[in-house]
């Protein structure tokens, strides 16, 4: 026998094991107890799985994902969007008015709202943000930090000419205009965006809002980026553990409706499978980016799924640097040879759309009216004949897709190849996989190279503004798409400058026949990322350009 | 004693200084670049061009690596370039997680392995002896992800006996002076939340532990068999020591020198990270950390975090020579 102390240590710890797990049992029950205790009652904590951390609680300096489902919790800007689609709607601007030239919108305030820090909300504080934002310089002023006003407003203080701000006046407390130095037709969409939230001008100043330093490496957090965002939204912060959780709770002085949810936990778990179980072990309540391959059980198992209405876009591209593609006839067989409507129930997820054009049908400029190929092999095949293939001589072609990733527009890369060269193959053509790990080599070969035939890949749109699609797609020569068309880049320059949203609509409607009409590619689907909830979760307000503030959700318990 | 301990110090300068060449050449030779990496589907070549200038990784190498050491040496290990935060920062913030959870498992692995071992060993060739030494193999073979991930699905998503992930319940409003959970719940007096840290250790100590507790029955048995038939242990018993002290004084203390090496070793690789058990339980260690520093290129972390693993390796296994002279007086170790 083993010795004596031995043996008294191992019995301790062998009682000390079982006691463990039988007093496991007992703690998970006292658990689930409390929840359904009082069941009239929901209970108002709701986990949410973030796939990883918010890069920084200050949304003007972030341009990801998770910062923005938290900034939507914390922050409301002058516009906000009408539930489940991407059009404005009045939010801390009741009404607006826009001057016929475009130079200068004014906008009538809400009363009697307030920052989480007591700071009432008024034309003043609208002006001291977009002057913040415009008076930025150095690396405050730069692409990796303030991205999204970089893009939409230009210039700053330093860069007059190219700045499309040019001043804010305030007249009173509830009524501000801002003036512009060129027309920018998406200016009030634009301001729907997390990045143009109205922040407290007391807490900007007290924590240094702008105080980002560090090296070139990498630019450091402001103070009041890392603990004290404070905005008048329903929610306010309460605290982050980099790499656990961050947790907001119900702000008391909210002006509107604020929900049955009073403290939300974004619980930050990366890797997809393990938010999938904590889902199914009721650690959390929701999680979004569901993979294609568990949305089925998910349902099946009772849990509440929600499509988001999609602002993405799904295409194969047409690499015209490959001579067999300059050919319009064999772009034009390609497209009737593609069953979008097999591709879409065999493999992309419930709720997605077929794509006629390069946008999706809630961005302005969507035509209804576009020029479609619709599935009709024999077509193609004739095509192709004429083009100077037949089965003597098919057409062959690269076809290249990424592996190793899923993204909100290609859930599964492999599966959406399959069945598309099984579709070309009924046609005659031939298509050689090709394949690269998505990042860097897949993007590097798609979009710094001419070394691929036909490709597969996507976007998911940043907001309502078309440029945000086909300007970054078509807007000038690329690797990507190696083709030359003066008259198309022309056009989307002219449509970018254009002063009023109707005018734009317009042309951006030709615009979209004009591609239609080339057939850079085939515009395949726009798929619909998905949420699962636990089964307490009635509804939840999905949006395509993800508005979804919580106070929106419907707890059963 | 206390010489040698400064010279083994000493000599973790010149080893440190090797190891950042060859990580700094290794993080710069990785394909693609963090540029891309950082910008995905927005990659133009424009953009690239700007977060290169931006973070200056077009600069030449050797004022890279310099800039770099310059850095090091008044304790500025830079800033990772997906938190922003300081990576120094971020391995003290991680740290203790790791920690927490190496000791776990180590005490999995030492309180079965050791007792586990020495059985083997005292029935040497019966079937508690095979079955030690399949169970030992089947620990080693099996691949430590695919455990986790069945731990979790069993134990957490089907029976729902433990939790899935992470250190403690988000619904716990616990405080966390030093960052050890359990020790916070226990100082500040919140017990469940010290327990609730203790039911978030046990799957994935389990799951880390069982190469570890693989290898130290193996090589205590080993070292017991040895030990079992040496010399002295004949003569002490044929002068008649009583079979309790023959046994923890001359056999067990003497067999202890390897397995105590091996637990060195062992720790050390636990504290470097253990990557993929993190994954699974998402547990905010540094090594779901580096997982992703890795995936995103964040070099300032990779390069940071490698050094500080490297140098806890080396004073642990400084600590386990040290240690050597309290077990056994005969090894001295100057």
């Amino acid at each position: 026998m083993l010795p004596t102390a031995r043996r008294r240590w191992l019995t301790g710890a062998a009682v000390a094991v079982i006691g463990a797990l039988a007093l496991t049992a007992c703690a998970s029950e006292r658990g689930t107890d409390d929840d359904t205790d009082a069941s009239a009652e929901v209970d108002g904590t709701f986990v949410f799985a973030a796939s990883n951390d918010p890069a920084n609680l200050d949304p003007s300096f972030a341009q990801d994902g998770e910062t923005f489902r938290i900034s939507r919790q914390i922050f409301e800007g002058l516009i906000g969007t009408a539930p489940g689609t991407a059009d404005p709607a009045p939010l801390l601007a009741e009404s607006w008015e826009s001057a016929p030239d475009g130079m200068s919108h004014t906008f009538e305030l809400k009363q009697d709202v307030t920052f989480h820090d007591g700071t009432p909300f008024n034309a003043d504080a609208v002006c001291y943000n977009f002057d913040r934002w415009y008076n930025w310089t150095g690396l405050a002023a730069s692409e990796a930090t303030s991205y999204y006003y970089g893009k939409l407003f230009r210039g700053y203080v330093e860069t007059p000419d190219a700045a499309v701000y040019k001043s804010c006046t305030a007249d009173g407390d509830a009524s501000v205009t801002i003036e512009l130095n060129q027309p920018f037709a998406g200016f009030i969409p634009a301001l729907s965006l997390p990045a143009f939230a109205m922040q407290s001008p007391t807490a900007l100043e007290e924590y240094d809002a702008d105080g980002i330093g560090g090296t070139a490496e990498a630019p450091t957090l402001s103070e009041y980026g890392q603990a004290h965002p404070t905005g008048t939204g329903p929610y306010k912060f309460d605290e982050w553990s980099p790499g656990e959780q961050v947790t907001l709770s119900a702000y008391d002085g909210y002006w509107g409706d604020p929900g049955q949810i009073d403290k939300i936990i974004f619980r930050v778990i990366d890797d997809p499978t393990a938010r999938r179980q904590a889902l199914e072990s009721g650690a959390i309540d929701g999680y979004d980016l569901v993979g294609p391959a568990d949305t089925g059980a998910l349902e099946d198992a009772g849990y509440t799924m929600v499509s988001r209405p999609p602002f993405t876009i799904l295409y194969l591209a047409f690499n015209q640097a490959v001579p067999a593609l300059q050919d319009p006839l064999v772009r034009e067989a390609l497209s009737y040879a593609i069953d979008k409507d097999a591709l879409i129930s065999q493999v992309l997820p419930e709720g997605t759309e077929k794509a006629t054009q390069f946008i999706p049908d809630v961005v302005n400029g969507w035509n209804p009216n576009v020029t479609t190929y619709d599935y009709d092999p024999a077509k193609a095949t004739e095509l192709l004949a004429e083009a100077g293939y037949d089965e003597a001589n098919p057409l062959t072609l690269d076809f290249n897709y990424p592996v190793n990733v899923s993204r909100p527009y290609m859930p599964d890369p492999e599966q959406i190849f399959t069945v598309l060269s099984a579709q070309l193959a009924e046609v005659g053509v031939v298509a050689n996989p090709v394949t690269n790990a998505w990042n860097p080599d897949y993007l590097d070969r798609i979009t710094g190279s001419a070394d691929h035939g036909i490709h597969l890949l996507g976007w998911t749109g940043d907001y309502n503004d078309t440029d945000n699609f086909v300007g970054v797609f078509f807007g000038g020569q690329s690797s990507e798409w190696g083709f030359d068309y003066p008259e198309l880049f022309q056009a989307l320059q002219e449509a970018r400058g254009v002063a009023s949203l109707e005018d734009q609509t317009a042309l951006y409607e030709d615009i979209n026949e004009m591609v239609a009409t080339f057939i850079p590619g085939v515009p395949l689907a726009h798929p619909a990322p998905t949420l699962a909830f636990s089964p307490r979760v009635q509804s939840y307000p999905a949006s395509p350009v993800t508005d979804e503030v919580f106070t929106g959700i419907v707890l059963t318990e | 004693m206390l010489r040698t301990i400064g010279n083994r110090l000493l000599l973790l300068i010149p080893t440190l200084i090797g190891l950042s060449i060859l990580l700094f050449l290794w993080v710069r030779a990785l394909p693609g670049g963090p540029a891309v990496a950082l910008l995905g589907e927005k990659a133009t070549p424009e953009a690239v061009e700007r977060i290169n200038e931006l973070y200056g990784f077009n600069r030449p190498l050797i004022e890279q690596y310099f800039t770099w050491i310059g850095r090091l040496l008044v304790g500025d290990f830079g800033t990772s370039i997906e938190t922003s935060r300081a990576v120094l920062d971020e391995f003290l913030r991680r740290f203790p997680a790791t920690i927490e959870l190496s000791l776990a498992a180590l005490l999995i692995a030492v309180g079965i392995g050791i007792p586990l071992g020495y059985l083997a060993a005292r029935h040497h060739g019966r079937i508690s002896d095979h079955g030690a030494v399949v169970f030992s193999l089947v620990g080693i073979t099996i691949p430590v992800f695919f455990l986790a991930f069945m731990l979790k699905y069993v134990f957490a998503v089907q029976l729902g006996w433990l939790p899935s992930d992470g250190r403690q319940d988000p619904r716990i409003d616990a405080t966390h002076p030093t960052g050890f959970y359990v020790l916070d719940g226990i100082l500040t007096g919140e017990f469940d939340a010290a327990w609730d840290a203790i039911l978030h250790l046990i799957l994935p100590a389990i799951a880390l532990g069982t190469i570890p507790l693989a290898i130290i029955v193996r090589i205590t048995r080993a070292s017991v068999l040895e030990v079992q038939h040496s010399d002295y242990v004949r003569t002490g018993r044929a002068k008649g020591i009583s079979t309790g002290t023959l046994r923890s004084r001359f056999i067990l203390r003497n067999a202890m020198l390897p397995v105590i090496t091996t637990v060195g070793l062992q720790t050390g690789l636990l504290l470097a990270g253990a990557i993929l058990t993190e994954r699974v339980f998402a547990f905010p260690g540094i090594g779901s950390f580096m997982a992703r520093a890795i995936e995103q290129r964040d070099f300032p972390v990779l390069q940071g975090f490698i050094i500080f693993i490297a140098i806890t390796y080396a004073l642990i296994n400084l600590f386990v020579d040290v240690s050597y002279s309290f077990i056994d007086p005969r090894v001295r170790v100057s």
